[in-house]
C-alpha cells in the first residue's frame, strides 16, 4: 500500500468541499436534524412517562403520512434529476412543452410513485404491527391531500434550485423535506417545541396535518380547523412555488444555465 | 426572392462581462444548409441555444417562419428539432420508448408507423427494444437523429451530430440528411469541427470568432477570399489569430 496514493484519493474528495456549500452543509445537516428530532421525541415521551395513549397509532401513522410527503416531493425533484443525469434536459425543452406542463407531468409522476410506496407501507404496517391506518377514517383523504400538495411545493422549489445551481445542489432533493420534519411535529405535538419553533410550526402546513391526525386518533373528531389551516397555507405556498419556478426558469435561460443542466 | 425561414438580427449575448455572441445577423433559407464554424468559445453553441429558446438573448431579434421566437415559442418549436452529440436520451428506456415519449411531446398521430420508418431509415430497427444504456455511442447518435426527424421539422438544428459516428455511418447519415433536404426542403443549421464534413454538407458557411461573424459565404467563396486550400486551413488561420486578409 502506498500512502501517497491513499492521500491523493482522499484529497480528491476533500477538494469537493472547498467550493460546494451544499456538500459542506450536508456534513452538519443530518446530525443536527437527528439531534433536534429525536431530542423532541424524547421530551415528549418523558412528559408522558411512557404512558402515551395510542402510542403505536401515533408513531406508525405519523411515519406513513410523513413518507407520503417525502415521496410526493421526491416524485418531482428526483424525476427531474433523472433527466439531468441522462443529459436529456435540453431534448425536453427544445420540444413545445412549457415549464408548467413539465411541472404538472412531474406532479402526476409523484402521485403514481407515492401510491405505490403507500400501498407497501400500509401493508407492512398491517402485517408486522397490526396497525390499520384506515382507522383514521374519512379524515385520511384530506390529510393525505394536504401532505401531497406540500410535497409538491417543496419538490418544485427544490427542482428550481437544482436548475439554478446545477448538479452540486442535487443533495437538496433528499435533504430539503427533512428540514421541515422537526417543525412539522410529526412524532410529537407542537406544544413540545420551544416557543419560537411553535411560531414557525404555525406557518408549516404539515404541522396542522399531524396535529389533525393525532386529534382523530385520540378523539375521533374530524379536524376541520387543522385541515382548513393546512389547505389555506398549502394554497398560498403552492402558488408562490409555481411563481418562483417560473421566474427562476427565466433567470436560468438568461444565464444560459439550462445548457449546463444537460 | 424566397423569405428566410430563420432570420437573426443583431443578436447579442453577454454573460457577466463576456460577449459570447456579439451583434451577429444572418438568415437561413428554405432547403439550405448553413454551417457554423469557429474555434472553441467562438459562440456557436450559445447561438444555437438562443435559436432554440434555451438561452435568452441580451439583445437582438430571432424570427423563425417570420414569427418572433419570444412570443411564439410553442408554435416555432413544434416545427423545428435538434440533435447534439453532447445531449443524450434516458438510459433506462428502450429506443422505442424514448421515441414514443418524444413523438407524444410533439403530438404526432400514427407515431408507431413514423417511429418504425425512421428506425429503418437509420438502420437501427433491430435495436428498437434495447435500452439506451446498452447501445454504442454511434447507435445513440442515430437514435438522437431519428428523434430529431420525428416531427418532420422544417428547420433542423444539429450540433456536431456526426461526432460519434464511424466514417461509414457518418457518410450514410450525411447522404440521408441531404436527401431529406432535397426532397422536403428541410433547412439545417449545422455545427461541426470536422472541416471536410462542413465543406461537403454546407451550402453556406459562417465563421464565428470571439462571438462575431468573421466571414460568411459559400465554401468555395470563403476559400477564394482567404486564399486557402481547404476550410481547415482557413479555420486554423482564424483560430490562431492569423488573419489572412489583414496580412495581404
Amino acid at each position: 500500500m502506498k500512502l501517497y496514493r491513499v492521500i491523493a484519493f482522499t484529497t480528491r474528495h476533500l477538494y469537493l468541499y472547498k467550493r460546494s456549500l451544499p456538500r459542506l452543509m450536508e456534513i452538519f445537516y443530518w446530525p443536527f436534524l437527528d439531534l433536534v428530532l429525536w431530542g423532541f421525541v424524547t421530551i415528549y415521551l418523558v412528559q408522558f412517562k411512557g404512558q402515551l395513549p395510542n402510542f403505536v397509532a401515533f408513531f406508525l401513522g405519523a411515519l406513513i403520512l410523513w413518507d407520503i410527503l417525502f415521496r410526493s416531493q421526491q416524485g418531482i425533484s428526483v424525476s427531474f434529476l433523472e433527466d439531468m443525469w441522462a443529459r436529456n434536459v435540453l431534448n425536453i425543452f427544445v420540444t413545445p412543452i412549457s415549464p408548467m406542463e413539465y411541472i404538472v407531468a412531474l406532479m402526476l409522476v409523484s402521485i403514481v410513485k407515492l401510491a405505490a410506496a403507500s400501498v407497501v407501507m400500509v401493508l407492512l404496517a398491517w402485517l408486522f404491527y397490526s396497525f390499520n391506518i384506515f382507522l383514521i377514517g374519512i379524515s385520511l383523504i384530506p390529510l393525505i391531500a394536504n401532505l401531497v400538495i406540500m410535497g409538491w411545493t417543496v419538490g418544485i422549489v427544490t427542482t428550481a434550485l437544482i436548475l439554478r445551481f446545477g448538479q452540486e445542489a442535487e443533495v437538496l432533493a433528499w435533504a430539503v423535506a427533512f428540514l421541515f420534519q422537526p417543525v412539522s411535529a410529526v412524532f410529537y405535538p407542537v406544544s413540545v417545541l420551544p416557543h419560537f419553533l411553535q411560531i414557525i410550526a404555525g406557518v408549516i402546513p404539515s404541522s396542522y396535518v399531524f396535529e389533525g391526525m393525532r386529534r382523530v386518533i385520540t378523539s375521533g373528531d374530524f379536524p376541520v380547523s387543522d385541515l382548513l389551516w393546512a389547505a389555506g397555507l398549502n394554497g398560498i405556498y403552492l402558488l408562490l412555488a409555481l411563481i418562483f419556478f417560473h421566474q427562476n426558469f427565466d433567470i436560468v435561460k438568461k444565464k444560459g444555465l439550462l445548457v449546463k443542466a444537460g | 426572392m424566397t423569405s428566410p425561414v430563420v432570420e437573426v438580427k443583431n443578436l447579442t449575448k453577454v454573460f457577466n462581462n463576456l460577449r459570447a455572441v456579439d451583434n451577429i445577423s444572418f438568415e437561413i433559407y428554405p432547403g439550405e444548409i448553413l454551417g457554423i464554424l469557429g474555434p472553441n468559445g467562438a459562440g456557436k453553441t450559445t447561438t444555437l441555444q438562443m435559436l432554440l429558446g434555451l438561452t435568452t438573448p441580451t439583445s437582438g431579434e430571432i424570427k423563425v417562419f417570420g414569427l418572433d421566437l419570444r412570443h411564439n415559442r410553442e408554435r416555432i418549436l413544434q416545427a423545428v428539432n435538434f440533435s447534439s452529440s453532447y445531449v443524450s436520451l434516458p438510459y433506462s428506456l428502450t429506443v422505442r420508448e424514448n421515441l414514443t415519449v418524444f413523438a407524444k411531446l410533439y403530438g404526432i398521430k400514427n407515431h408507431r408507423e413514423r417511429i418504425l420508418k425512421l428506425l429503418r431509415t437509420f438502420e437501427i430497427d433491430d435495436i428498437c427494444d434495447r435500452v439506451v444504456r446498452g447501445l454504442s455511442s454511434g447507435q445513440i447518435a442515430r437514435v438522437s437523429l431519428a428523434k430529431a426527424l420525428l416531427n418532420e421539422p422544417k428547420v433542423l438544428f444539429l450540433d456536431e451530430p456526426m461526432a460519434n459516428l464511424d466514417p461509414n455511418i457518418a457518410d450514410k447519415t450525411r447522404r440521408l440528411l441531404k436527401g431529406i433536404k432535397k426532397e422536403k426542403g428541410l433547412s439545417i443549421l449545422y455545427t461541426s469541427h470536422n472541416m471536410k464534413e462542413m465543406e461537403e454538407m454546407s451550402d453556406r458557411i459562417i465563421f464565428l470568432d470571439k462571438g462575431r461573424i468573421f466571414a460568411a459565404g459559400r465554401p468555395e467563396d470563403i476559400l477564394a477570399r482567404f486564399r486557402g486550400e481547404s476550410l481547415e486551413e482557413v479555420f486554423l488561420k482564424i483560430a490562431r489569430g492569423d488573419n489572412p486578409l489583414e496580412a495581404k
